[in-house]
């Protein structure tokens, strides 16, 4: 795999809660970056702030401390706005619990990210199609949420994330939820979609399965980037 | 806007039989709103019509000690008929009318009226005072359904009427009931008795006189005549609008209250909604909203709440109104009983400008309040939103 240029750099990043009278801190010091085409995951069990890290990278949540600069624009000085306008225009979201609109049939799910972006009836069509043909989905494009399983809804939330072809996709445990057989097929449709549209992929899990597929393995412990591991050049 | 009315769209008809409650529910208020103020503005166009042609006419001009609300005016409330008037009542145009206060003793009981000198061939208002120019050697009265029921007189009854003349000597002598007719208008039937013109002049000793003179024409300006008051017909109609705006004001209440229910319906919608779709709101914040335009969807999710329920209204609001403006509502008590003006049967009459301001005023109604508990989403952390945690 092949990837050219950071797309994400975070320097000194510090993430504090307060609870109660404390004050959690759920990232220490942490230092990162991530290139274009990057297939990386961010590993360590509950608690140890990867789900954390994800939402800043992701523009759902700013640093308390350092820097995060996420396609060329720092997260922590980013408007409301400006931060929507990242999201909707760069990056995709996968949930470890699907989040898709049940009232929505699987066309409309997908074809959501793309109404935002105020494009014509006939580009989002073919748009969408084309992420349900990724995906495998396209006998189910009518369907809606609670009529498929749960390895269904997961292929559909990847078809809403890169329907847009983003340039980062941040997966958040996307295989909690399912067998081993729709992991493995889950974790293979992104795979391939990252080889072929070079979509940066970035996971925040603890599930083997997923573990065994990244290129590039952070591991995180109590907030802190405790090591790193490369099982392909980057 | 267009992809939040879009989105609000399908997720409204996705909610199914939840939405459609709350729609009917707002649709009743639509169609039950627009119809009560419809009878108004019928009961309103038909209690005017009914006063201008059986009571007032285009205006009148009254003597200036003519009081309808005091009897004891009568005895002073005459004069001759003012020169500038006379040619308009030959030409059919104006008429006159000589009020003297009466006491009718049917079967045996007594009864307070007022009579009424009326010219047996006026056609300014239509009382049937034809039915007055008879051959019979007796004084021909006529009077109206509701007195003759009051006091139980039948057509060709005689009755005894006693009045007092201008040298204030009483006197009494039986008439005969030769026309008894059906009016709308209270203040012309209950407690009157109408005979002609010149046998009251004659009986009251008041040649050439009158109290009130009649005028068919509203529009013309009319000159102020020595002793007596003009009265235009908005002067004269006044206590009709007030009375109807009271009601109007008795039937805010009830459309506060139809209001109220199906507000409260679609807060409680509105409340339910966003706790329990927090994850999706975390979505459409993760997919590229901001909590602002979350804010803006559901509230536009709400407010389409009232555009569905104008629609099913019109579904079969439309039909039942428009058969309601043909075959009228009949009043369940008997109108002649409200002292005013109003008919057994009220039509209902609805404009364009009704219409749109029923359904401005509930959209608007129905805006605010699925905007008050959305605002609460714009304090959402869209972290937690996610995560379906509640906030």
């Amino acid at each position: 795999m092949e990837t050219t240029g950071n797309i994400i750099s975070i320097k000194g990043l510090y993430k504090r809660f307060p609870m109660g009278k404390d004050v959690f801190t759920a990232l220490h010091d942490v230092n990162l970056s991530f290139g274009t085409g990057e297939f990386a995951g961010l590993i360590g069990p509950s608690g140890s702030g990867k789900t954390t890290l994800l939402n800043i990278i992701g523009s759902l949540d700013v640093p308390t401390q350092g820097e995060a600069i996420v396609l060329g624009r720092s997260i922590g000085k980013l408007s409301p706005r400006e931060s929507a306008r990242l999201r909707k225009e760069s990056l995709g979201f996968i949930f470890q619990s699907y989040n898709l609109l049940a009232v929505h049939t699987v066309y409309e799910n997908v074809e959501f990210p793309l109404l935002l972006l105020n494009l014509t009836a006939s580009e989002r069509h073919k748009m969408v199609l084309d992420a349900l043909e990724w995906v495998g989905l396209s006998p189910k494009i009518k369907s809606k949420p609670p009529q498929l399983s749960g390895g269904e809804c997961q292929r559909v939330a990847i078809a809403r994330a890169m329907v847009k072809k983003p340039l980062l996709v941040l997966a958040d445990e996307p295989t909690a939820n399912l067998d081993a057989a729709n992991s493995h097929h889950i974790l293979q449709t992104m795979e391939k979609l990252n080889r072929e549209l070079k979509t940066t992929f970035i996971f925040a899990t603890h599930d083997e399965k997923v573990i065994s597929y990244l290129k590039r393995k952070i591991y995180l412990l109590d907030g802190r980037v405790d090591n790193e591991e490369l099982t392909e050049a980057i | 806007m267009k992809t939040a009315i879009k989105l609000a769209y399908r997720n409204l008809i996705g909610a199914g039989l939840r939405t459609w409650l709350n729609v009917i529910v707002l649709s009743f208020s639509f169609v039950i709103i627009i119809f009560m103020k419809g009878i108004m503005t019928g009961w309103d166009y038909q209690a005017k019509t009914d006063m201008t042609n059986w009571q007032i006419g285009g205006g009148q001009y009254w003597h200036e000690a003519y009081d309808p609300y005091d009897p004891f005016t009568f005895i002073d409330s005459h004069a001759p008929v003012p020169a500038g008037m006379l040619e308009e009542i030959e030409r059919g145009e104006a008429m006159a009318q000589l009020i003297v206060q009466g006491t009718l003793y049917p079967a045996g009981r007594m009864v307070q009226v007022t009579i009424r000198g009326i010219d047996p061939a006026q056609q300014v208002l239509q009382i049937p005072t034809a039915r007055l120019d008879t051959l019979t050697d007796d004084i021909p009265a006529l009077i109206g359904s509701m007195m003759a029921k009051n006091s139980r007189l039948n057509e060709g009854d005689y009755v005894t009427l006693r009045w007092r003349d201008a040298a204030g000597t009483f006197d009494a002598t039986d008439v005969i009931v030769t026309g008894i007719f059906a009016t709308n208008v209270p203040a012309m039937d209950a407690g009157q008795i109408y005979i002609p013109l010149d046998t009251l002049r004659a009986m009251a000793m008041l040649p050439g006189e009158a109290s009130i003179l009649t005028f068919r024409e509203s529009e013309r300006q009319r000159p102020g005549l020595p002793g007596w008051k003009l009265m235009s017909k908005p002067e004269l109609t006044r206590e009709v609008d007030e009375l109807i705006k009271t009601k109007q004001t008795g039937q805010t209440v009830l459309y506060g209250i139809l209001l109220l229910l199906a507000m409260l319906a679609i807060f409680d919608t509105q409340v339910l909604s966003i706790f329990r779709r927090q994850k999706e709101i975390g979505t459409y914040i993760a997919l590229g909203y901001t909590r602002q335009q979350v804010v803006g969807l559901f509230t536009v999710e709400g407010s389409m709440h009232a555009v569905l329920a104008a629609l099913a209204g019109a579904a079969y609001g439309v039909p039942f109104l428009a058969w309601q403006a043909k075959v009228g509502w009949t009043l369940p008590m008997e109108a002649s009983e409200f002292g005013m003006a109003m008919a057994q049967t009220l039509y209902p009459v609805y404009s364009v400008g009704l219409v749109a301001t029923t359904v401005l005023l509930v959209t608007i109604t129905t805006a605010i309040v699925s905007y008050i508990p959305s605002r609460k989403i714009a304090k959402m952390n869209p972290t937690d939103a996610l995560r379906g945690k509640l906030q």
